[in-house]
């Protein structure tokens, strides 16, 4: 989960702009923090040898410096902020000659549901993805708002209702990581992780191949049943047999959800017992 | 009969809310009855309930806001010790119980413990610093407090009957949608708000018409004390941005009672749309916070180092420029939308540049301690912690205005650890240094010295214990907001943030210690002459506590920092200036609008939560009978007779006379 061991090219460059950016602004921090305490030391009320000054409130020179520092600073973090700010583009394709795996994310009252349009497939709070493969996300809500995040992959987005919002990532090597909603979105909130298993290309594909041969299938119908509120569901996979899934939730052909029903209380906690 | 409430809106099989209720409840009754036993009812009514008096106001926002903050710092003690406990299993709170723990712990921090405190702060200081006798509108200031404290009071109630909101500080659409929410909290977070909002918006136009149009002579813009230029910076920004937040929380009522569809899923309604007004008005709202803290520090440092304030003009230009800005950098809160990079950078660039003027005001406080003589006292110790712990904050900040590094940090523990270090270690802080410096002047005594030093320590240690953690937690991918969790590392970062809350605890417990210890040694922390720190600005040339019309002369003002010119004048000539030509003083009368008024909002309010229609309507006509009432009175002003002006003054001039022939003894 720390964002400073990235696992991929979009984290990395957001580690580096993140650290960049951090030592740019000590290089400021750390003497004014130093001429604080040696100020407020050298010129105690007790200190005879420090010079008073009753009189002196201005000076053109200082003036002139202290207007410069925290400016020329800026002008230099703006640089760094428009080029990242373009670079890193959550939306932007990222460069190489392979074909992008496409996966569609709907985030649902609790979990999240991924389907692989091209594989034909759909899994919940599991998402596996070949490494080295540049990953193109789409992302809608199907409920209420939340934030789609890898911290080690870098880059989070919001998943909106009725909106379709886009992400590039990618993974370096193989490996287990973690993902979570990194919005508050209620009650279930806290139990919307979900594992990241990133294998080599062949392992992909073998998986999704298995996973297109078991599971049960995933249509409007049992979408409307998957999209009831639950809270920390077991990892599942589905075949997808409406390949028009995402499209018909982020288009609103298929309603949004319809949230808890009875007024006084939530949803059933069973699901929350669980993890005690 | 009764709407939605019934019997069942009371948590009965809940322990937690009921034994917090039931506390108190259990000390509000015993303080009412130890009240009316002692027959200090009548004292009360008249002198503060019904009083217009802008220091009496002043003093009971303050009170109001340190009350509210032992509210919200048991919440954040809860949260806290939660965290520490919810690693792979549910702690002690349920998910509906601890996100109404969080929503109310930012509710009450921002609105009813930092707001207050500022604007009590401001209401108290300006009109004295100003060198006049009161505020440009006295009962409207009234009114603006009541309406604050019954939002405190709504908010407050629902832990009692009903629920509070389980949205988070900010109700984001469509969560806080009666679809995802249908219970009662978003409708006593709204209605709270709504009116506390028309208190806030009634302060913050008193306070800029009083600054505008009442000075004393000779207070031109550019000698005004940095105090009166941060709170006119402040309340403009009230008056620009407070009615957003009222028209934003409008359409979410209207979509919750009446169905429509501002920010709704279905039917065209769009959260984007309320992100976007909320954090027009959110932004701006922090530096309505911080900028009167800037001037509390300000005034604090010149004071204790014995100078003027370095580079005048230029904060008075830095403080401006940071008004303007706030109203340009919102999206910053939410590049995370997916806006685009042209949209991102220009925000995040925008961002930026406010560090611009706030770096210009942290080098000048440090140029104003160059040359100084500074004493230590405890609010010179806040200024020097709040200017080290800024810089942290501000450079934390910077950091999330950078697209990229937000991508990253967006809403995890590393933007919770930002805000609190600039709000606690500002704005926080801040209130805190102008509390203990204005503490004599309302009072006439000091706080005690030694408990305020060991407040100090304790809340700083405690503050960099409780959110350093949160910091590191951000870079290990922790997001806000987790009922329970299940990664280990997180794990000892959190029990150590839990053991910061507990430093910080102490330190409130020194701060309750020195207020009561103060009170009880009052007589040799008396203060006589008026004027405690060796002062500069024109507060402390009147008494402690300053007479109802403050000033029985008002004074002549020639230069920045009028009172030290007239002390030096004073020592100069080895007397002091002549005492002015008494005349009558209107005054105006204290008046229970402002009360009772606030009393059928109350009503008005609890009833619209739940819907109750009947005493919506009695509430509404209630509080518009008190304004037709005060409208149509006869009398509004009383006349203190030239006589007691005399005597009254002339007490104090002999109280100052004996210390500056001292003064003039020694040097």
């Amino acid at each position: 989960m720390n964002i400073l061991d990235p696992q991929g090219p979009i984290a990395a460059a957001e580690k580096t702009i993140l650290i960049d950016s951090l030592a740019i602004m000590l290089a400021i921090v750390v003497p004014t923090i130093v001429a604080i305490a040696a100020f407020a030391f050298w010129f105690r009320a007790g200190n005879s040898r420090a010079r008073y000054l009753p009189e002196w409130a201005y000076s053109g020179r200082i003036e002139l410096v202290v207007w410069s520092i925290p400016a020329l600073t800026v002008i230099l973090l703006s640089g760094v902020a428009w080029i990242g700010a373009h670079e890193l583009d959550p939306g932007k394709p990222i460069p190489g000659s392979q074909k992008p795996l496409k996966i569609q994310a709907v985030s649902l009252d609790w979990k999240w549901l991924f389907i692989y349009p091209d594989q034909k497939i759909a899994t919940v709070n599991t998402l596996t993805i070949p490494s080295g493969v540049p990953l193109q996300f789409a992302l809608t809500s199907a409920s209420v708002m939340n934030a789609f995040f890898i911290p080690q992959f870098g880059s989070m987005i919001y998943t909106m209702n009725g909106m379709t919002t886009r992400l590039n990532l990618q993974a370096d090597k193989p490996g287990d990581y973690q993902g979570l909603s990194s919005h508050f979105s209620g009650d279930g909130f806290a139990g919307m992780s979900f594992a990241v298993h990133a294998v080599s290309e062949s392992a992909f594909n073998d998986w999704a191949a298995q996973t297109g041969r078991t599971g049960g299938r995933l249509n409007a119908d049992s979408y409307a049943t998957l999209a009831k509120p639950s809270t920390n569901d077991k990892p599942t996979t589905f075949r997808l047999d409406d390949q028009n899934l995402f499209e018909a939730i982020a288009t609103q052909k298929l309603p949004p959800a319809l949230g808890p029903q009875d007024a006084s209380s939530s949803v059933e906690p069973t699901g929350v017992r669980d993890v005690r | 009969m009764f709407g939605k409430l019934s019997w069942a809106a009371i948590p009965i099989d809940q322990p937690l809310p009921m034994i917090a209720s039931g506390v108190v409840a259990f000390a509000i009754t015993g303080i009412l009855l130890w009240v009316v036993l002692k027959g200090h009812l009548p004292y009360l009514w008249h002198e503060w309930i019904t009083s217009v008096d802008h220091k009496r106001i002043g003093v009971m926002y303050t009170l109001l806001a340190m009350v509210m903050l032992l509210r919200g710092f048991s919440d954040a003690v809860m949260m806290r010790l939660q965290q520490s406990v919810a690693f792979h299993s549910q702690g002690f709170l349920p998910p509906e119980h601890y996100n109404q723990v969080f929503s109310a712990h930012g509710t009450i921090m921002i609105f009813f413990v930092a707001m207050p405190f500022m604007i009590g702060l401001m209401n108290f200081v300006v009109p004295l610093q100003l060198g006049v006798r009161d505020v440009a509108f006295p009962t409207l200031n009234s009114v603006g407090f009541w309406l604050t404290a019954t939002g405190a009071l709504l908010v407050n109630i629902s832990l009692m009957v009903g629920e509070f909101a389980r949205t988070g500080w900010l109700p984001y659409p469509p969560l806080s949608e009666l679809t995802y929410s249908p219970g009662v909290g978003v409708d006593y977070y709204c209605w709270a708000l709504q009116i506390s909002g028309v208190g806030t918006l009634v302060a913050g136009i008193n306070l800029v018409t009083t600054i505008l149009k009442i000075r004393t002579r000779g207070m031109g813009y550019l000698r005004m004390p940095m105090f009166c230029w941060t709170a006119l910076a402040s309340n403009l920004l009230i008056i620009a941005a407070f009615p957003i937040l009222t028209a934003t929380l409008a359409m979410l009522l209207l979509d919750r009672y009446l169905g429509f569809h501002f920010f709704t899923n279905d039917a065209g309604g769009n959260v984007m749309m309320f992100m976007n007004l909320i954090w027009a008005w959110g932004h701006p709202e922090v530096y309505i916070l911080v900028l009167p803290a800037f001037g509390v520090f300000s005034e604090v440092i010149s004071t204790f180092s014995s100078k003027p304030l370095f580079g005048y003009r230029s904060m008075v230009a830095a403080t401006m420029a940071i008004c303007i800005l706030s109203f340009m950098v919102w999206l910053h809160h939410f590049f995370t939308m997916g806006a685009g990079a042209d949209v991102n950078a220009i925000f995040g660039i925008a961002t930026m540049i406010i560090a611009v003027p706030t770096g210009v005001k942290v080098f000048n406080w440090l140029f104003t301690m160059y040359g100084g003589r500074i004493r230590f006292t405890s609010p010179m110790l806040w200024s020097i912690g709040f200017m080290i712990t800024f810089i942290i904050g501000g450079m934390t900040g910077v950091l999330l205005a950078v697209p990229p590094a937000d991508f990253l940090l967006h809403n995890s523990l590393f933007l919770v650890a930002h805000f609190h270090n600039v709000i606690i270690g500002g704005v926080l802080f801040g209130a805190f240094a102008g509390y203990t410096y204005w503490f004599p002047k309302a009072f006439g005594f000091r706080l005690h010295e030694g408990l305020g030093r060991a407040a100090f320590w304790f809340w700083i240690s405690g503050f960099y214990l409780a959110f350093m953690p949160l910091y590191v937690l951000g870079f290990l991918g922790m997001t806000r907001r987790m009922q329970h969790y299940d990664v280990a590392e997180w794990r000892p970062w959190l029990v150590a943030a839990a053991l910061g809350a507990g430093l910080i605890m102490i330190g409130i417990a020194f701060q309750i210690a020195q207020l009561v210890v103060s009170i009880r040694r009052r007589e040799e922390l008396r203060d006589v002459s008026g004027d405690p720190w060796d002062g500069r600005s024109l507060e402390w040339a009147t008494a402690s506590p300053p007479p109802a019309f403050n000033f029985a002369v008002l004074p002549d003002v020639t230069g920045e920092d009028a009172y030290w010119a007239l002390k030096q004048h004073a020592k100069d000539d080895a007397e002091e200036a002549n005492e002015g030509h008494y005349k009558p003083i209107e005054m105006p009368r204290n008046s229970p609008t402002g009360f009772v008024c606030a009393f059928f909002a109350t009503v008005m309010g609890f009833a619209l939560i739940w819907h109750i229609w009947w005493m919506v309507i009695a509430g509404a006509i209630g509080a518009f009978a008190t304004f037709v009432v005060f409208a149509w009175r006869d009398e509004d002003e009383y006349i203190v007779p030239a006589a007691e002006v005399t005597r009254i003054d002339r007490a104090h001039r002999a109280r100052q006379h004996a210390r500056f022939s001292a003064a003039g003894v020694r040097s």
